[in-house]
């Protein structure tokens, strides 16, 4: 049996600090360990981004990065994005142009809407197409995703 | 779909790195961003007994300029370099190859020299590094030595690096002065590994006729494949559509052995690294304003 590793993780701005498996996937130890099951689970294997986070910021996959190299840093969810139950604009605007349908992969594409637009308020079409091109939908057909995406760029400009 | 079990260790030095390799020969495997290990180890293809990370040695995180050369630290994330200003600044085909590596979500933890020592014959890094002529700077047991890229790609995800090597350091020749250079790929989708790519660069003499030029093909062997013949079918020419025709034929020979998959037939590749090398001409050409 491997030897347990202690981690400390701030997470939607709250510290935890737990006792895991080396082999304890980043996305597991979010749903399973602290019980924040927003983040999903897809492919399994850092193709279908439906468990993408914020990393010290940075969009990454969840389900490729292990819960002992998160081991002081700090993590956003999508647990982490509305206030008080009120949407944030990004999620407000996948809300009112139907950016989604079943929802499995929307946590995914909020988190990395999240990350496009703090580093890149106004993308260019060809950038937006780039980050999404990480994530997966099955089913909207991507353009009320991107709708939503270009929604919420308006949005936050005058916000 | 869950990792085997395996010890794990973030030491916070190299030395203790390159002695826990030792220990453990041929049972441990190296992680930096993961990209390509984790997946492995999701699908137990990879059962290591020991993973050594090496995220908490400091100082291997950098991007520099160093006598003309750009010089990367193996733990550096490929969205670093993708960010850089020394490299948006002065290394076109390094900034080109990098937006081609996966996706942002994963360029953000990937890194630039695991990448290199994972050694998969589809990836960018590979290709881009022995098109450079980049020198790849390993530690080990013995201390530390320099290989070429050249001779750093053995075969599928098999590098010159032993078993208690790791990569740190690579050191990247700039593009000549006024070189035309290319890099293009083809990938069933945007993000995917390529079934096809190629990283290309030419220079021109006085005369207007191609002093020197390099075309590196990936996804068509088992490691980057130096296009030698194509290469001497353009230098010595003056560039145009007919040069670059007869160069898309010489690619068709270099192309010795490519794999045969559920993504593409051995043909398949073959003929779409003859054409890419061909399109990366045009748009070489095009953009260091040459009229063809």
């Amino acid at each position: 049996m491997p030897t347990p590793r202690q981690i400390q993780v701030t997470v939607n701005g709250r510290r935890y600090e737990s006792t895991v498996e080396p082999r304890l996937t980043l996305a597991d130890y979010l749903r399973h360990e602290i019980s924040l099951p927003g983040t999903h689970v897809g492919c399994e294997h850092g193709v279908c981004g439906a468990c993408t986070v914020l990393w010290n910021g940075r969009a990454v996959r969840s389900c490729i990065m292990l819960a002992v190299q998160a081991d002081g840093s700090e993590i956003t969810t999508v647990e982490g994005l509305a206030t008080d139950g009120a949407l944030n604009p990004i999620q407000q605007a996948f809300l009112e142009e139907h950016g989604l349908q079943c929802g499995f992969c929307t946590p995914g594409f909020l988190m990395t809407v999240t990350e496009m637009l703090e580093h890149n308020p106004n993308p260019s079409d060809e950038e937006i197409y780039d980050y999404l091109g990480g994530q997966i939908c099955r089913c909207t057909g991507y353009q009320s995703i991107l709708a939503a995406v270009r929604s919420a760029i308006q949005k936050k400009a005058s916000a | 779909m869950k990792p085997a079990p395996f010890e794990y260790a973030a030491p916070d030095n190299l030395e203790e790195v390159v002695s826990l390799l030792e220990e453990n020969e041929g049972d441990a495997k190296v992680l930096s961003g993961g990209q390509s290990l984790m997946p492995l180890l999701n699908m137990r293809l990879a059962r290591p007994e020991v993973l050594v990370d090496l995220a908490r040695v400091p100082g291997l995180d950098y991007v520099r300029e160093d006598d003309g050369l750009l010089v990367i630290g193996a733990m550096t994330r490929q969205r670093t370099v993708e960010l850089s200003p020394i490299v948006g600044e002065g290394h076109p085909l390094v900034l080109e190859a990098t937006r081609n590596v996966a996706h942002p979500q994963n360029r953000n933890q990937g890194t630039f020299g695991g990448s290199l020592a994972h050694a998969d014959p589809s990836a960018e890094y590979p290709a881009l590094a022995v098109a450079l002529g980049a020198k790849l700077k390993a530690v080990g047991p013995d201390g530390e030595r320099e290989i070429d890229a050249d001779e750093f790609f053995v075969t599928y995800l098999t590098t010159d690096l032993e078993a208690a090597e790791v990569l740190t350091e690579v050191r990247i020749p700039k593009l000549p002065a006024g070189a035309a250079w290319s890099f293009t790929e083809l990938a069933r989708r945007h993000g995917d590994y390529a079934l096809a790519g190629v990283a290309s660069y030419f220079s021109r003499g006085d005369d207007g006729k191609v002093a020197d030029a390099r075309i590196v093909l990936f996804g068509v062997g088992a490691t980057p494949v130096r296009a030698t013949k194509a290469e001497q079918e353009l230098i010595g020419q003056t560039p145009g559509a007919a040069v670059f025709e007869s160069v898309r034929k010489a690619v068709l020979d270099d192309v010795e052995e490519p794999q045969t998959d559920v993504h593409a037939s051995a043909e398949q590749r073959r003929s779409l690294a003859a054409v890419l090398t061909q399109r990366g001409l045009v748009d070489a050409a095009r953009r260091a304003g040459i009229s063809l």
